[in-house]
């Protein structure tokens, strides 16, 4: 069957090393990813559990998975579930993250998301979510300042 | 010229901390856009039915065509047709559309180029790998004032691609 992908590309000002920590950092990703409420927490090791949990005291996890590949600081793949459908390999999803040097001070990060379920929210939401958090990303990291909400 | 033949094929939304009368500056003043789009200055009639063009900085035109929406600074939209590259010339124009929308505190842009005939994806390579470049810049320049030294080149295949559309007149099909 044919699985629908959302491909998101963007060039940011700054290191392979900076945008992969700002993507896997507990307190980074916490400052950008959502106006910050939400925060990415794994120890990032092949096999492991990863959670985008709610940025505060409850620690509720929206996004739950498994890192498939992580190498810092140019590939990290992971998938991607809502945790009531994390046992359903049906509804669980793929993200790939590139980061690659551009030119000089430039990298790309090329956000691949997956094995999405057609017609399905999670589609949905990351289509329009995926814009909004990398623009962030891109801000945070070039400006020190998030995309105000 | 029939607008409702033209169906998106790549859209790239990007939000940025600014106004949307700034980014409606960015996208059409020549001082902005040779920052930002490879050197390109827009050089736009600014009315329905206007001629636009980017112009290379000699002068000579890269792309042409008409504005089919003018609405600042909500809504720019033309057709493009690309004149500096001699393979790319016989191909049919497509609509790139920019919509500025407050959100939040801040603008979303949406800019999507649609085409009124089924264009390979070898072809639609070349909007998917330019646009992320040229509005990563843009919006770089809006919030840093520096624009990004991006290197811009059509994909692998996409000149082939061109050529053989053009001498088949693919889009004279279906």
């Amino acid at each position: 069957m044919n699985k629908p992908s959302f491909v998101y590309v963007t060039y940011i000002r700054s290191t392979p090393e900076k945008v992969w920590d700002a993507i896997t950092d507990i307190k980074i990703s916490g400052q950008y990813w959502g106006g910050g409420c939400h925060r990415n927490v794994s120890d990032w090791k092949a096999g492991s559990k990863w959670e985008h949990q709610r940025n505060d005291e409850s620690g509720v996890a929206d996004v739950v998975g498994t890192v498939i590949e992580s190498k810092r600081p140019g590939r990290l793949v992971i998938t991607w579930a809502a945790p009531s459908e994390a046992a359903d390999p049906e509804k669980t999803s793929r993200v790939v993250f590139e980061i690659e040097p551009h030119k000089d001070d430039v990298v790309r990060l090329t956000v691949t998301h997956s094995e999405l379920e057609p017609g399905s929210d999670m589609l949905r939401g990351i289509s329009s979510g995926w814009p909004l958090v990398l623009s962030s990303l891109k801000s945070f990291l070039e400006t020190g300042k998030v995309v105000p909400k | 010229m029939d607008i409702a033949k033209f169906k998106p094929n790549t859209v790239y939304v990007t939000y940025i901390a600014s106004t949307p009368e700034k980014v409606w500056q960015a996208l059409t003043d020549p001082a902005f856009t040779r920052q930002y789009f490879g050197g390109f200055a827009i050089d736009v009639e600014p009315s329905e039915g206007g001629a636009f063009f980017l112009r290379y900085p000699d002068g000579r035109v890269h792309m042409s065509g008409r504005v089919i929406d003018w609405s600042p600074p909500r809504r720019f939209s033309c057709t493009w047709l690309v004149e500096g590259m001699a393979e790319f010339r016989a191909l049919p124009e497509c609509l790139v559309t920019y919509e500025i929308e407050p959100a939040g505190g801040a603008v979303k842009l949406t800019m999507t180029e649609a085409h009124s005939w089924a264009v390979p994806d070898a072809i639609l390579a070349g909007g998917r790998a330019g646009w992320p470049a040229i509005l990563s810049s843009l919006k770089s320049v809006l919030e840093t004032g520096k624009p990004l030294d991006i290197k811009m080149a059509p994909p692998e295949g996409m000149v082939e691609a061109v050529k053989q559309a053009v001498a088949a007149k693919a889009w004279m099909k279906g």
